[in-house]
């Protein structure tokens, strides 16, 4: 009786959970060009311990439409970018008279681990760096060209050149050692509520990913499929444009793309991603 | 003048004869409509693909107008019947006067 009654219980408890399941995220799995599988399901990394058991990709949350677009290479607007990218990384430029092949060959082997581990600490510079301040360190530096910028077109470009060829590793990126004071910030970031909503980003993103916001899924607001081509605005999308979008819609001041603040909640949010693929260039709405 | 206009298309390498086949094709173009105005209020002159077509051994398959609501980066999805091994040809019509083309040989197996 009492192992029927605990049993019982226990059925109950699954249907609950079931039920949330239903309401966040579908069941579909992602292969791109029939060959990258993609991890869009992950146990949550230790630090989200309390906080996440399981990490999902945005990818799960949207139509099957739009994420039939990110399947297929020739259906991804955003491959259209990474075939710019392709020529600037053969265009030599800056007084080096060097091009990004000259030192790093063939992308397609040489920066396949790239994507997944930044944003990363420097320790030459001494600096935590996102990929794009990287990518501007090696114009500046060893090609002594003009910096392209943050969030720029050409920058875009490269960066999904750079996850393009990443697609499938998995993320991991460093949280402890000189980047720990910085991760600690990021995450103060994320659960501080700011604006005249006065929202944070966990409010939305942990709280209540699946459910509605107006007429559109709430994911949980991970990073691992950046740059991001968004059909609301027909181009690519940097994670820290992405950050301007949502704190803006608390109905606060935001932070500069590239500030101190952002680049900590970058790192933060790239963290919690841990576990799941590199998905860049992806499709969203 | 639209700069990096990039013609891409996807056919399949073979089908069997008599079969029908599902043809992607792609041109990056900026298909400006005419409608906009720049930073100092003039507008900005219409440029975009006005045709798009495809023939299979000269014969035609498609026969497409554009029109200027149509979106940066044009995407046709569309199929066609393959009755014998041969060439598909694809091109575009620029307003500025370009015309760019793809060929693409499908075999009978």
């Amino acid at each position: 009786m009492k192992k029927t009654m605990l049993r019982g219980a226990i059925a109950a408890a699954a249907m609950i959970v079931g039920a949330q399941g239903a309401l966040a995220q579908d069941a579909d799995s992602l292969t791109i060009n029939g060959e990258i599988d993609i991890v869009t399901e992950a146990p949550a990394a230790a630090h989200l311990d309390g906080a996440l058991r399981t990490v999902y990709s945005g990818w799960r949350f949207r139509s099957d439409e739009t994420q039939a677009m990110e399947m297929d290479d020739f259906d991804n607007p955003g491959m259209l970018a990474v075939e710019d990218a392709m020529v600037a990384w053969n265009t030599a430029e800056g007084t080096e008279g060097k091009s990004c092949a000259d030192c790093h060959g063939d992308a397609a082997e040489s920066m396949t681990n790239v994507r997944a581990v930044y944003p990363r600490w420097n320790e030459e510079a001494g600096e935590l760096r996102n990929l794009q301040m990287q990518i501007d360190a090696c114009r500046t530096e060893q090609m002594g060209a003009e910096a392209w910028g943050l969030d720029k077109t050409p920058m875009l470009n490269m960066e999904a050149l750079i996850s393009s060829v990443g697609r499938g590793t998995i993320v991991n990126v460093a949280i402890d050692g000189p980047v720990a004071d910085m991760w600690e910030q990021g995450r103060e970031l994320y659960y501080t509520r700011t604006g005249q909503l006065e929202l944070s980003c966990a409010n939305c993103h942990e709280d209540n990913y699946g459910n509605y916001i107006r007429a559109d899924h709430l994911s949980q607001g991970q990073i691992n499929g950046f740059p991001t081509y968004r059909l609301k605005n027909a181009k690519l999308n940097g994670v820290q444009g992405r950050f301007r979008g949502c704190v803006r819609d608390t109905r606060a001041e935001t932070y500069a793309v590239g500030s101190p603040e952002f680049m900590a909640l970058e790192l933060y949010v790239a963290s919690r991603g841990n576990g799941l693929a590199v998905e860049g260039p992806s499709v969203r709405n | 003048m639209a700069e990096n206009v990039t013609p891409r298309v996807r056919v399949p390498r073979s089908a069997a004869a008599g079969e029908t086949i599902t043809i992607k094709t792609l041109i990056s173009h900026t298909m400006e409509s005419g409608q906009r105005k720049d930073g100092d209020g003039n507008p900005i002159p219409r440029s975009i693909i006005n045709r798009f077509t495809c023939d299979f051994n000269g014969q035609n398959v498609i026969d497409v107008t554009l029109e200027p609501a149509i979106s940066t980066n044009p995407y046709f999805e569309f199929q066609s019947l393959v009755p014998e091994a041969g060439t598909f040809t694809f091109t575009w019509f620029d307003d500025d006067g370009s015309v760019y083309t793809d060929t693409k040989e499908i075999a009978i197996g």
